[in-house]
């Protein structure tokens, strides 16, 4: 193949997305290494030493390759003075695909992880209902549930983008606090009809059983429209860092409101205004107002490959790949630049795209060596579209730093280092 | 974890495992009743309207003392704190410059404080505070923001009563799609 073979439908190096097709661009690495393999007559293949003796043997729960060890979430520091805070973030930049393996998915805990044996924990339902009720794990076990695959974002991912001076980062501490799963649960509706909800009944307020018995409350019409309570995720019990042994899953929406460990829900007239909803994750305005009660994630997306803090090592076609998403639907379009916004390409999106789900895209790139500003912009079934950093800091100030979406621009150097940057 | 054994059970208490999917929901009726009077010691939620509160009462005066012993490692002798999240005091909404949110210039009702406190506070030591002790500890915080006066006796009551500064200060969002 040859570079005139290649489309180009945008500046500096965008190839047409269709070239993904059956060309086998994507992990053929350059152009330019083709022909020195080519060229390379001192490379003969060996049988290799663990094809001539048996492997391991299978196990009761495996394990990945000691070659991936490095595929790691990202913490933060402990902090003696709170105990059990802090969050994980997933390695967006070493992942495929569009979900995430449960244990690379990103933690967020506001007083660490109880341990929670199943036998022992309640969930409750009370306040305004017909009758309260109290469920065991076993109960829960046997209702119809439902699998569904969502995105799960923390409100405050990305948050360092409403800073003034861009920071040093990755994709994956920059916009690490998003992962996908497929949730496995019952209907909420399904537990509150039980329960049989009052008329006059406008809230539920739902408590983790952690050490902070952190409280949401969430509007009883959305309560009973899509949120589960989950109780398996991509296949297996909920682990103890999402919830086990249940979660409130609301899809779309901050992942705060997701309520981990789930124990009670409390039907009322009115919110409780529980520190989480009021002290944090709301977002004051330029006018010094504070919206309350933000729970939709907008539409986003983080090209994770080129991406902060890699190096491009030499000139050639990279496939330049991302995840995007959206609270209020499914993602329609991702368009890719490679000259800071300046002109644009469509991104293959794989087919099967769900509500409120993330969605992994591709394109190819010609990199010759120059400077490039990576962008990616995604629009949803909505017909909503994210927005340049400058107009959402515009909008919102830096006040408060939740429900950053604001297009992300990773500037490649003549050097191929790439690195975040505001364009 | 059910055994299969169990789950066959559990299909058995439909009408018939002919039947449809509706048929199955209709069946799963598993909640245990129970009393709300069987909650008083599991339900910590304190809402604004004062549904939700212990007997109980403290001053300001009182919850120093308090406030000296379980909260300053954190949150500094006078609510300053060691970082912005843990400042408790001062701040001004409508400041020039970028405004520190506090207690004092940002949270919109008191029951925040007491519901908070009641089920988080202290963070090395949850739910450790008597009922009493929680009340003295907000009265404190309170006061050091000159909210209330430190002789003010806190109780389910005289919290309902208290106006927080920033009250008016929020949008409620959440009907927004």
């Amino acid at each position: 193949m040859t570079k005139q073979d290649l489309e180009i439908v945008a500046a500096n190096g965008l190839i047409n997305r269709r070239h993904l097709l059956g060309l086998g661009l994507a992990g053929m690495g350059t152009v330019a290494s083709t022909s020195l393999l080519g060229a390379d007559a001192g490379l003969n293949l060996e049988i290799p030493g663990w094809s001539k003796q048996p492997g391991a043997n299978a196990s009761g729960y495996g394990s990945r390759s000691r070659f991936t060890d490095d595929m790691q979430r990202m913490s933060g520091n402990p902090n003696p003075l709170y105990p059990g805070g802090g969050a994980s973030r997933s390695p967006l930049h070493q992942l495929q695909g569009s979900i995430t393996p449960n244990s690379l998915h990103f933690e967020r805990h506001h007083a660490g992880i109880p341990d929670i044996d199943p036998a022992q924990h309640k969930l409750v339902i009370h306040g305004l209902v017909r009758q309260p009720l109290v469920f065991s794990y076993e109960d829960l076990l046997r209702y119809p549930m439902v699998s569904k695959i969502y995105f799960l974002e923390c409100s405050g991912n990305s948050g360092s983008l409403f800073g003034p001076n861009p920071a040093d980062g990755s994709a994956q501490s920059l916009h690490g606090l998003v992962s996908g799963a497929e949730w496995t649960g019952i209907p909420l509706s399904t537990l509150l009809d039980e329960a049989g909800v009052d008329s006059d009944a406008q809230w539920i307020n739902a408590v983790g059983a952690d050490a902070a018995s952190m409280g949401r409350s969430i509007p009883l019409n959305r309560a009973m429209d899509d949120v589960m309570l989950a109780l398996f995720q991509n296949g297996e019990p909920v682990r103890p860092g999402q919830g086990y042994p249940m979660r409130l899953f609301v899809p779309g929406c901050e992942g705060n409101i997701s309520v981990k460990w789930l124990t009670q829900i409390k039907l009322t007239r009115e919110p409780t205004h529980f520190r989480d909803e009021t002290s944090k994750y709301t977002d004051t305005q330029l006018d010094r107002k504070s919206q309350q009660f933000t729970f939709p994630m907008g539409i986003k997306s983080v090209i994770t490959a080129p991406s902060g803090q890699m190096k491009l090592e030499r000139q050639g076609i990279y496939q330049v790949t991302g995840i995007a998403w959206s609270g209020r639907g499914s993602i329609r379009r991702v368009e890719v630049s490679a000259d800071g916004g300046r002109t644009w390409a469509d991104a293959m999106i794989d087919s099967h795209q769900s509500e409120k789900a993330l969605a992994r895209f591709r394109i190819p790139w010609q990199w010759s060596g120059g400077d490039a500003v990576l962008q990616s912009r995604a629009t949803d079934s909505q017909g909503n579209v994210q927005p340049t950093r400058t107009s959402l800091v515009t909008e919102k100030g830096n006040i408060s730093t939740y429900h950053f979406h604001g297009i992300q621009s990773w500037a490649v150097n003549t050097a191929g280092d790439v690195a975040n940057v505001y364009a | 974890m059910f055994t299969l054994k169990k789950l066959l059970s559990a299909a058995a208490v439909s009408a018939s495992l002919a039947t449809g999917l509706s048929a199955v929901v209709q069946a799963q009726s598993l909640g245990t009743p129970i009393n709300e009077s069987q909650l008083q010691g599991f339900d910590l939620i304190a809402q604004p309207d004062g549904s939700g509160y212990p007997a109980g009462s403290g001053t300001a005066m009182q919850g120093k003392a308090v406030f000296e012993r379980r909260c300053v490692a954190c949150h500094g002798m006078n609510g300053e704190g060691t970082n912005a999240n843990t400042r408790l005091v001062g701040g001004d909404m409508q400041s020039e410059e970028r405004p520190i949110r506090t207690v004092g210039s940002y949270w919109p009702h008191a029951s925040t404080l007491f519901d908070y406190v009641q089920r988080a506070m202290p963070a090395d030591a949850p739910k450790s505070l008597t009922s009493d002790e929680v009340y003295q500890v907000i009265a404190y915080v309170l006061h050091l923001n000159s909210i209330i006066e430190d002789s003010l006796v806190l109780n389910k009551e005289t919290l309902m009563q208290v106006e927080m500064p920033n009250k008016d200060g929020f949008i409620d969002n959440s009907q927004a799609l």
